[in-house]
């Protein structure tokens, strides 16, 4: 498989990319890892007329807690992201996730900024940051904001990014006392996209209930979503087999998955909502370590 | 009966039994192999391929013009093109007849549509993508049931005016009144429908060529990956008029074959015209989803099988109709006399008087093929059914499936036997290879497990398979392949320096023949393995062979190196007589060197009679030590073996994870155990590919639904398990070393053992049989239907 | 068709090339420097036959552009021996056949040197999962498992007793 052509440029910096963006509007795709625009280029599903290579842009690296976020340089790798210690120690629910992303090579190379702006709806990364509610920041020639994960998704390979700007960060919100994660993924074998994958989160509160709830769903939808009638289900409610059950069945309810080779409409919706029952056990389980 | 096979010769010689280490190494390991696409000959040029979308549909134009304003290609080639020349169309080794490039009509989704040429692969693909074609869609048919449904559209209206039907041939094997009459008596009879998916062999390692064609001198040179080099240099000749010494066939190093190598696909005719037509070298070299979406595929076998026994379990007999999807041309790889391969085969391990077997060849919109994915012409179908019918009468009568096994078994002192559909099996001892494979898993704790975990509400599952294999084609009386007659051959060449260069006629793909051939020679004439070269896949060189595939490589070209060796060693001794002053009776031979009996310490190395054959002949005898053997086998051989597979469901998913596997294999005796564990581990990973992750499956409108690595599940080395391997050893009778074909059993073996266990720990919900693929969503879909999860 | 110019420095040795853009990483290895060790599988970045090391990282050379890896230093499988002398990866390779075809092998070995860079004594099922973005076709892994058992042994016998020497590079 032999790419067209197009023209590639690496800007020095973010001002540089910002003004390459804006003269070539909808021209340009950003080049971060390749790991999920290259296979596209090369099969031609993909073709742009110049490809901006991020790798010398300063800024876009670095994981660091603020006292609010987690904040995560779009351009950390998986690998960067799964060997840090806090992350392994404090994050578990990132530490799923960067453990069954690809491969080696791909989560070498491949970047948390990428994939998110990629938006492959059965990617996993939105999934986490739609149940924990993170913000995605991108920064144009004109502003920098902040977009809520729950605004950025708008479907299939499509975000509220506009084609000028630049993904830069992503903040996921500091992990509570009593709160826990998990991410569980169903994959026709390793290496694979998600045939679903569920990401939970769960506070707990000193009696014990469930104060809030944050479920976000991959591979059962044009795009991944928040499952916001399991999360209602669970709010104010003590943690049991039964809940998840019925949380779990919402979450699959509100699923609107395709059939295709990974499975039948009437069996990503069980896998929905089985993986939603495996995902808020172990949430749980963290949650009550954590307390 | 053993179980190792005990060294003649030193470790320093190195022959049989000995795990030699692979002398084709030194240079993979160091990435310095030669495969096709590594080879950049002068001038060089580039083909590439235009392919049909449409899995049917009329052409109604090609426009190349913006193709060919690209600077750079030189050439788009169209099968109007090739009509003039008559090329067009090309043989099938079925005896059907096949699209080189279209004329009119394109039968399967990326058929080949024209080809490009150009200065660089990166040209030729820009090329690619400029050409233009004007398709009509047509409908397709995807379904060889409904293929022969009658009004059916013909997908074949070029064949004769009595074959206006998609029905390609009807092929039967066996006795169908005894059988029907035994059946109708069986106390017991079940049947089944099973469904052995299109499959795709995916050698890591694409197909390419480089045709060089040398108009001064009138010389094509065809470097190509293929499994049997000289058959195609004789099919070339026939096709394009070259005369035959003018075609050189060589093949390099290649990254797997696993049977997809065997065929001739459009691509390598296409290089080859174009080098005629432009008189420069040009490669082709697939890229991966050509290779998966056009290719010869495996299996798409639809079986509907019954089988009768007595109220004991006792089996009398086997009944077998079979749907043989063959896409739109046979270009099935099978020897001439066997449109369905071996599958007649079916009877398996078990002694029973009759049986009746039938297959239907069917066109459909698919790709051609009916290549092996490393078995010998269709013995996995056949293997496949039987193993799981057995196991079915196993759970039906509540008897089990070991004991129902061991009391069906073929008895070690009924070989040679002959089976109701006519083979004669060389050796077996059956009973003993599965209880090897019991003892080792622990049969019976695993079942008092099984028991303990069924009253808890878990799934878990003990699959058997005892299978035989049929390899090594073939007699000369019943195997061919377009007329040529299947022996194959060994030249052997002994150096005056007492060092060795051996010839043989078929091609190694990745099973050690530079190894395994030399282990040969040394066990037979006592050089070191060290001291022997083994060549191979140069049809200007190599002696003439019928090539690699049903594991025909040991029971065939072995068995002629053998022979060549020991025609070798008969001069050998007349020298060693002549040096030694003494009658050829009054020697000894003992590996590399003859002796004067009694008289031990009067002897002369091998090496020493390989120089005097060169400097101090007797007179009256021809110089030089070599011979070459042409081995036309007097049977195949049927290795064997019993696998047993423990597996555990997760029931919210429909997983099933393999949780132990042992293989128990008796491929009679042994030329290299290292090897031979290693084709058993690669044959096992081919075994559980197609049973819970591979398929080639096709929408209604005919799309390739597998065609990259992304959907094609090549298991990688998590989802295999850690294989555990055992061995029994009974020598085939007929073959010179008493060895048997190794590299495909495994593949053939491990499918319904995985089957088994599924459907035993599903058994008590009233489940008889899952196709395989046993995906989580197919496995996921009968609990649900069931009410389990 | 434009070309940029990029200089790479391969198995130690600065190296310069006017590519297109669009040129992959693995064409460049292949057919503009002559290393064919490294091979193509397939097209979407599932076999990591082309597996290569881009500074110090296993990387898929088939899903990178050439004039990405322009000012990086690239090992591929023809830099691993040091004249007569096989990394310890290659010998255990030989060693316990880890190879048959050996189209994947040197991908394959490309990972299993980066696995242990990263970890000197993996298990079992971290070596299964550290290759698992590398298929085989032909050994069913079980003999490449045991490879890298042997050469992650020998690597970590050489560090140790190679107390002030050089230890044996992963790479």
């Amino acid at each position: 498989m032999i790419p067209g052509q197009f023209d590639y440029v690496r800007p020095a910096d973010m001002a540089e990319t910002l003004r390459i963006l804006k003269d070539r509007e909808g021209e340009a795709k950003l080049l971060s890892g390749g790991y999920s625009l290259l296979p596209l280029i090369k099969l031609r599903l993909a073709q742009p007329a110049l490809l901006v290579d991020l790798r010398d842009v300063a800024g876009l690296d670095g994981i660091a807690e603020t006292d609010d976020y987690l904040r995560i340089g779009a351009r950390a790798t998986h690998r960067q992201i799964h060997e840090m210690p806090m992350v392994r120690d404090r994050y578990p629910l990132l530490h799923d996730v960067t453990a069954v992303i690809g491969d080696p090579q791909v989560r070498n190379w491949g970047t948390i900024g990428g994939s998110v702006a990629h938006a492959d709806p059965a990617s996993d990364w939105p999934a986490v940051l739609l149940a924990t509610s993170s913000t995605i920041i991108c920064r144009s020639q004109s502003r920098e904001r902040a977009i809520a994960a729950r605004e950025f998704f708008l479907d299939t390979f499509t975000t509220a990014i506009e084609p000028t700007e630049v993904l830069t960060e992503i903040r996921i919100p500091r992990r509570p006392r009593g709160a826990g994660g998990a991410y569980q993924k169903l994959e026709r074998k390793v290496g694979d996209f998600a045939t679903v994958g569920v990401a939970a989160v769960v506070r707990l509160g000193a009696n014990g209930r469930i104060e809030s709830a944050g479920i976000g769903l991959t591979g059962v939808a044009e795009t991944p979503f928040a499952a916001t009638d399991a999360e209602a289900i669970l709010a104010g409610n003590a943690p049991a087999e039964e809940l998840f059950r019925k949380a779990a069945a919402a979450a699959g309810a509100q699923s609107r998955p395709a059939g295709d080779v990974r499975g039948p409409v009437e069996y990503k919706r069980a896998m929905a909502a089985e993986l939603t029952v495996r995902a808020l056990r172990t949430a749980v389980e963290r949650a009550l370590a954590n307390a | 009966m053993t179980t190792e096979t005990t060294p003649r010769t030193s470790p320093e010689i190195g022959g049989m039994g000995h795990s030699v280490k692979r002398k084709e190494d030194p240079r993979f390991i160091r990435g310095a192999g030669e495969y096709i696409d590594d080879l950049v000959l002068p001038g060089m040029l580039w083909l590439d391929i235009v392919r049909s979308p449409y899995a049917h549909a009329t052409i109604k134009g090609i426009d190349a013009s913006e193709a060919l304003k690209i600077p750079g290609v030189l050439a788009v080639i169209t099968g109007a093109d090739l009509e003039k020349a008559g090329l067009h169309w090309m043989p099938t080794l079925a005896g059907d007849k096949q699209m080189v490039l279209p004329t009119t009509t394109v039968m399967y989704q990326s058929q080949e549509v024209a080809a490009v040429v150009a200065t660089s692969r990166y040209i030729a693909a820009d090329g690619v993508a400029a050409v233009l074609v004007d398709y009509e869609p047509l409908p397709v048919i995807v379904d060889p049931h409904k293929a022969l449904e009658p009004g059916a559209m013909v997908l074949r209206p070029d064949r004769a005016a009595d074959k206006q039907t998609n029905r390609i041939w009807h092929w039967e094997s066996g006795d169908a009144a005894k059988t029907d009459a035994a059946l109708a008596a069986a106390d017991v009879r079940v049947s089944e429908d099973i469904y052995i998916p299109r499959i795709h062999v995916a050698s890591i390692e694409t197909c390419g060529c480089i045709a060089d064609w040398d108009a001064v001198r009138g010389q094509m040179t065809l470097h190509m990956t293929s499994q049997a080099p000289h058959a195609i240099r004789t099919v070339l000749a026939l096709v394009s008029g070259l005369p035959e010494q003018n075609i050189r066939v060589k093949t390099h190093d290649m990254g797997g074959g696993f049977g997809g190598k065997v065929p001739v696909y459009p691509g390598y005719v296409l290089a080859v015209v174009a080098s005629l037509t432009v008189g420069k070298p040009v490669k082709w070299i697939e890229d991966r989803s050509e290779n998966l979406q056009a290719d010869s595929f495996a299996r798409d076998y639809h079986i509907h099988a019954e089988l009768g026994a007595t109220k004991a379990g006792k089996i009398t007999s086997l009944k077998v109709k079979t749907i043989a999807d063959h896409g739109y041309t046979d270009a099935a790889a099978d020897p001439s006399k066997f449109p369905a391969g071996l599958f007649n085969v079916i009877t398996g391990s078990y002694d029973f008087d009759n049986a009746f077997v039938e297959v239907d060849g069917v066109y459909t919109n698919k790709p051609p093929g009916g290549v092996a994915y490393r078995c010998s012409f269709r013995v996995t179908e056949a293997v496949h059914a039987i193993e799981r019918m057995v196991d079915i009468l196993a759970h039906d009568i509540g008897k089990d499936p070991a004991q129902l096994r061991m009391e069906n078994f073929i008895q070690p002192e009924q070989f040679p036997y002959k089976t109701p559909t006519g083979w004669e099996y060389d050796s077996g001892n059956y009973g003993v290879a599965l209880q090897k494979a019991m003892d080792m898993i622990g049969y019976d704790d695993l079942r008092k497990e099984q028991a303990a975990k069924r009253a808890k509400g878990e799934l878990m599952g003990i699959g058997i398979s005892s299978f035989t294999e049929i390899v090594g084609a073939g007699p000369s009386h019943d195997f061919d392949i377009i007329g040529l007659k299947m022996f194959d051959s060994c030249e052997i060449r002994v150096h005056p320096t007492g060092k060795v260069l051996a010839r043989i006629g078929v091609q190694t793909t990745g099973q050690g023949h530079e190894t395994t051939f030399a282990q040969i020679i040394a066990e037979e004439l006592g050089f070191p393995v060290g001291d022997i070269k083994i060549e191979y896949g140069d049809t200007d060189t190599a002696p003439y062979g019928l090539g690699t595939y049903a594991s025909r490589s040991t029971p065939v070209a072995g068995a002629a190196t053998a022979m060549a060796a020991r025609k070798i060693r008969d001069k050998a001794r007349k020298l060693a007589a002549h040096l030694l002053e003494a009658s050829e009776e009054d020697l000894e031979w003992e590996p590399g060197k003859f002796s004067v009996k009694g008289s031990p310490d009067r002897f002369k190395t091998i090496q020493e009679i390989a120089f005097a054959a060169y400097t101090n002949h007797p007179a009256g005898m021809e110089a030089g030590l070599e011979a070459v053997d042409y081995y036309d086998p007097p049977n195949l051989t049927f290795p064997f073996g019993s696998y047993i597979c423990v597996v555990d469901i997760d029931k919210g998913t429909g997983q099933v994870h393999i949780r132990r596997f042992v293989a128990v294999d008796d491929c009679g005796n042994i030329i290299n155990p290292m090897i031979v564990d290693g084709q058993i581990h690669g044959g096992l990973t081919m075994g559980l590919a197609p049973s819970l992750y591979e398929a080639i499956t096709y929408d209604e409108l005919g799309n390739n639904l597998a065609g990259t690595f992304m959907d094609y599940l090549v298991p990688t080395a998590v989802e295999t398990p850690a294989w555990e391997t055992g061995k029994t050893i009974t020598p085939s009778p007929h073959h010179p070393l008493g060895a048997k074909g190794v590299g495909e059993s495994a593949t053939v073996g491990a499918p319904p053992a995985i089957a088994n266990a599924v459907v035993d720990a599903l058994w008590h919900l009233g489940v008889r049989n899952v196709d395989i693929p046993m995906t989580p969503q197919k496995i996921w879909a009968i609990l649900h239907e069931k009410g389990i999860s | 068709m434009t070309t940029q110019h990029i200089t790479v420095t391969v198995n130690g040795e600065a190296r310069e090339a006017d590519v297109e853009p669009r040129l992959l990483l693995v064409h460049l290895l292949r057919d503009v420097f002559g290393l064919t060790g490294t091979h193509i599988g397939c097209d979407t970045s599932n076999c990591g036959a082309c597996t290569i090391h881009v500074d110090g990282e296993s990387a898929k050379s088939c899903t990178m552009l050439a004039v990405q890896a322009d000012g990086r230093s690239i090992t591929t499988i023809e830099g691993m021996a040091s004249g007569a002398t096989l990394h310890p990866l290659q010998q255990a390779f030989w060693d316990q056949h880890g190879l048959q075809c050996g189209f994947c092998t040197p991908g394959m070995i490309r990972q299993a040197a980066w696995l242990l860079g990263q970890n000197a004594d993996p298990s079992e099922a971290e070596i299964r999962e550290g290759i698992s973005g590398n298929l085989c076709r032909c050994t069913g892994y079980v003999n490449i498992v045991k490879s890298i058992q042997q050469a992650a042994g020998e690597m970590r016998t050489a560090a140790e007793t190679q107390v002030g020497a050089q230890p044996v590079a992963a790479s």
